[in-house]
């Protein structure tokens, strides 16, 4: 398979545009005539429907939610990048690009992670005119925070809501046009396959949730939008319906899978509780812009603190160990995930974590020296130049409150502990992943009118995501990318005329779907689905999870094979296709999970070398750090499904080129 | 965080479907942790009752970290259960005691008909949206530069405030007119409260309302009730902004 990505010709700052003006179109009056589907209604997915309504293409847009407002992107809290340089700090298109670049070390496109950072200020431009009520400064102008990863405060933010003020933007836009009659909505439905005709994406399998029934819904071009497969661990941050069957079963129909080992872990989430968690919750990583994360310097008190004989705020200062600002003096706290990641888990495997836990997994993040120098500045600002210790405390803790509030609401919540008084907890936890359908340039998959957007592609953010740049990635794609492309790809579409469900394509993708969901009704098996889901997770967790090895990832290989012919033989799935059953709907992703993590590993096992996300404890220099082999894995590994045995798959790669960052080693000391 | 476990007797709603009536059943639990979320304890109660080979209680969540609004539940009669400013999924089950019994029941509003058990239908928000929820602007990108209009801070902060509605129905479910004047106030106050859309205003709260008395919900009577159950703390001052936009409108 020749997989070419259609990077157009000419310097990196004008190939978008010449490419914008190089595309076809579809006329107005041809619009009406042409069928869009639109698979998940997060950030990627809520702004490509609506942006084609727009246009006046008939949409169908599908969600498995009650309703498309509660996509899994309302929840992310930090923030969203663009290159708008309003604080004067030296920001623009090229730093941005640069950044991302040097964030995903050296494994993302050079030419589609620029048009990103392009199209950045459009997106603020965008969501402010509808009426996204981003924070403030006192002037009335846009305030920004930064990241990990940066030296610039680029990040615009709605307290630690970000993603729900955006998401309710996109889904505002979307609703405008479904209240038109231009998108139809499909909410608690799921896609369960694709339809190729002549080779081409036609249609989908779509089943409803409430009814079972399944339904037959063809279009000119399919847009795959359904986010992530972090679900994959079990324990993640991401909401526990989503899933990875729609990218899954494109792949099975054709479409390459890239780089599914790249998974970026959060360093900044609450520990684990018990063996009856159901998911992880973050803490912002903005929190580091404003805490100190730390474990004790001495063992003993790390033990002390487990055994709950010590209070973290009963270590002096001298005893503490902030292991990023002593491991990384440039960027401290504010290195990329992945390197936090790995800092906590070299303290916590050296026997410094403080959770009180069979994991004894954690560190403190904490905010005592910000309360008091934020106190101290609020006091100076209402002119109290010698304020009382308690002045300070009070004013540096309405401070955090104004900018952390709702999280630490939420800590105290899920913790019972005040993190006003005492350090957060918290653990790193898989969050994201970076890996998904290889797609070109026009982020079309290797099935010709199947476009993926979002998460569900492989495309902008290498090895490693940086904070507040997948919010970016969503609505870049869906608002100012797909738009230009899929119309492209339409013009050649304008007489094709209406597809019919009738064909014996939908037929046979109908009967394949119902066949599965018979057999695991009638399986009569003896374990429920999530008893299956965590086992995988867990194999996930401890042999491809933050650090990976050779010997691990053979295991892992082997166990998940072995695990997925139990999972067939022995799972018990109750009541029946006919009626809401959402033991039925996890069995149908689990399926896919299973498959996945298999290959996951797989592309873990090929890739030798370390970068970002991905961590091989094989490659590694004398300082724990990463160790990249540019010279033979600088590549995109795409996978080429060959059938039910994962262990077949193909892999195909795409060289990466870089003729506009030179390519070093990435280094935040 | 010292982990505790208690045993509990739970009696839930279920229904089969929308055409079928409902009862409550009773289930016992042992062994909950008391670091378990409510949903956490569902889980559990369901992987027992899987086990037993009875059909498990099908209830709506997804985010599992207060967002997104899908979780939903009266618990022990009260909307997202016993503590303030918290969805369904942020309650834990440190709030009960050894031996309680926990009353479990769907969204209880004409205008949220029951699906399945504890699973109601709640796309009438949807269709309020859809009727004028949103600023017509195209989504071109080509829009003023984001800086060009200023915002007051406090008003920026209030319409955030607004903004924050998850959506969830607590306040209909809890408002003894099944009233989703709250939802609809916020809705209406985040663009009243911001310079984008304004030329829209007045269609936008005469569309929302008018979809709102559509869908049956009932009136407000400043009763107050869904202010005290709103997990985001909605404020009702939404509703009195959307009274008087709603009369300027009227008026115009």
């Amino acid at each position: 398979m020749n997989l070419d990505s259609k990077i157009p010709q000419g310097d990196i700052a004008d190939k978008w545009t010449n490419h914008k003006n190089h595309l076809k179109l579809v006329a107005p009056n041809n619009r009406p005539k042409i069928d869009i589907i639109v698979v998940g209604t997060g950030l990627a997915g809520a702004s490509a429907a609506a942006s084609f309504g727009e246009m006046g293409y008939n949409v169908k847009a599908f969600c498995f939610q009650d309703s498309p407002r509660r996509a899994h992107s309302i929840a992310a809290q930090g923030g969203i990048n663009a290159a708008k340089n309003y604080q004067n700090d030296g920001d623009s298109t090229y730093r941005l690009f640069y950044d991302t670049i040097k964030g995903g070390d050296y494994r993302a496109r050079e030419a589609n992670v620029h048009r990103l950072a392009e199209v950045s200020a459009n997106i603020i431009d965008q969501c402010v005119a509808q009426g996204v009520p981003f924070a403030r400064d006192y002037g009335g102008l846009l305030d920004n925070r930064s990241f990990g990863g940066t030296q610039v405060q680029r990040t615009f933010y709605a307290a630690g809501q970000t993603g729900q003020q955006l998401l309710l933007g996109a889904y505002s836009a979307l609703s405008r046009q479904i209240g038109l009659g231009r998108v139809q909505m499909f909410n608690r439905h799921e896609m369960l396959d694709i339809v190729k005709v002549d080779g081409k994406a036609r249609g989908i399998i779509a089943r409803n949730l409430v009814t079972g029934e399944l339904e037959r819904h063809s279009a000119h071009a399919v847009i795959i939008a359904s986010g992530g497969y972090g679900n994959v661990y079990f324990l993640s941050t991401n909401a526990m319906g989503s899933n990875v069957t729609a990218s899954w079963k494109i792949h099975k129909k054709g479409a390459l899978f890239a780089n599914p080992c790249f998974v970026q872990i959060h360093p900044t989430c609450i520990p684990v509780h018990g063996t009856n968690q159901s998911k992880l919750t973050l803490m912002s990583e903005s929190l580091r812009n404003s805490g100190r994360i730390w474990v004790p310097k001495k063992k003993e008190d790390a033990e002390a603190i487990r055994a709950g004989k010590l209070k973290p705020t009963q270590i002096a200062e001298e005893d503490r160990d902030y292991f990023l600002e002593r491991r990384y003096p440039a960027f401290g706290n504010l290195v990329p995930r992945d390197v936090a990641s790995r800092a906590a888990k070299e303290r916590c495997d050296a026997g410094f974590g403080i959770e009180a836990n069979d994991t004894n997994e954690g560190v403190y993040l904490d905010f005592a020296s910000e309360i008091r120098s934020k106190g101290r500045q609020a006091a100076f600002a209402q002119g109290d130049h010698n304020p009382s210790e308690e002045t300070v405390l009070k004013l540096g803790k309405a401070w955090i409150e104004e900018k952390y509030g709702n999280l630490f609401q939420m800590y105290q919540k899920i913790t019972d502990e005040n993190p006003y008084e005492t350090p957060m907890k918290i653990y790193p936890a898989v969050h994201y992943t970076m890996g998904g359908v290889w797609v070109d340039y026009n982020l079309e998959s290797t099935i010709p009118g199947c476009f993926v957007a979002g998460e569900a592609n492989f495309s902008d953010h290498g090895a490693n995501r940086l904070g507040a740049s997948a919010l970016m990635q969503g609505l870049a794609d869906g608002y100012f990318v797909l738009p230009y492309t899929v119309s492209n790809y339409l013009a050649d579409e304008i007489r094709t005329g209406k597809i019919s469900t009738d064909l014996p394509e939908f037929a046979e993708a109908e009967n394949n779907v119902r066949s599965q969901i018979d057999r695991f009704l009638g399986n009569n098996g003896t374990r429920s689905v999530d008893y299956f889901h965590k086992r995988l997770g867990l194999i996930m967790w401890n042999k491809v999870g933050m650090a990976r090895n050779e010997k691990g990832l053979k295991e892992a290989i082997s166990e998940i094979a072995a695990l997925k012919a139990e999972f067939y033989k022995d799972v018990f799935v109750p009541g029946s296709a006919n009626e809401l059953n959402p033991e039925l709907e996890k069995a149908l992703r689990v399926a896919d999970f299973i498959d996945l993590g298999q290959l996951m590993a797989q592309d873990a096992l090929q890739r030798n070398e370390s970068c970002g996300g991905h961590f091989r404890e094989e490659y590694q220099d004398a300082e724990g750090e990463t160790l990249r082999d540019d010279e033979n894995f600088k590549f995109v590994a795409a996978w080429e499904y060959k059938g039910d045995d994962i262990s077949q798959e193909v892999l195909h790669k795409e060289e990466l080129k870089y003729e506009f960052i030179k390519i070093a080693a990435r280094n935040y000391k | 965080m010292a982990t505790k476990y208690i045993n509990i007797t739970l009696k839930v709603w279920r229904q089969k479907d929308a055409q079928s009536k409902g009862q409550m059943e009773t289930y016992k639990l042992d062994k909950v942790s008391t670091d378990s979320s409510f949903l956490e304890m569902l889980d559990q109660l369901n992987e027992q009752l899987i086990n037993e080979r009875k059909a498990p209680i099908a209830f709506d969540h997804d985010c599992r970290e207060g967002i997104c609004g899908s979780c939903s539940l009266y618990i022990n009669g009260r909307a997202h259960g016993p503590d303030r400013f918290i969805t369904t999924c942020q309650l834990h089950m440190r709030s009960f005691k050894d031996g309680e019994t926990i009353y479990v029941e769907p969204w209880r509003s004409k205008a949220f008909p029951v699906i399945k058990d504890l699973v109601v239908d709640r796309s009438a928000f949807d269709r309020i949206q859809q009727a004028g929820g949103f600023v017509s602007v195209n989504t071109s990108g080509r829009t003023i530069d984001a800086n060009a209009t200023p915002i007051p801070k406090a008003d920026a902060d209030r319409a955030f405030e607004a903004a924050a509605c998850i959506g969830c129905g607590a306040c209909v479910a809890s408002c003894k007119n099944g009233s989703a004047m709250l939802f609809v106030g916020a809705k209406v106050s985040q663009y009243a409260l911001l310079p984008q859309g304004r030329v829209e205003a007045h269609d936008r709260v005469l569309n929302m309302v008018r979809q709102m008395d559509e869908e049956g919900f009932g009136n407000c009577t400043n009763t107050g009730a869904c202010e005290v159950e709103c997990p985001k703390g909605i404020s009702l001052e939404n509703i009195a902004r959307m009274n008087r936009e709603y009369l300027k409108a009227s008026l115009s």
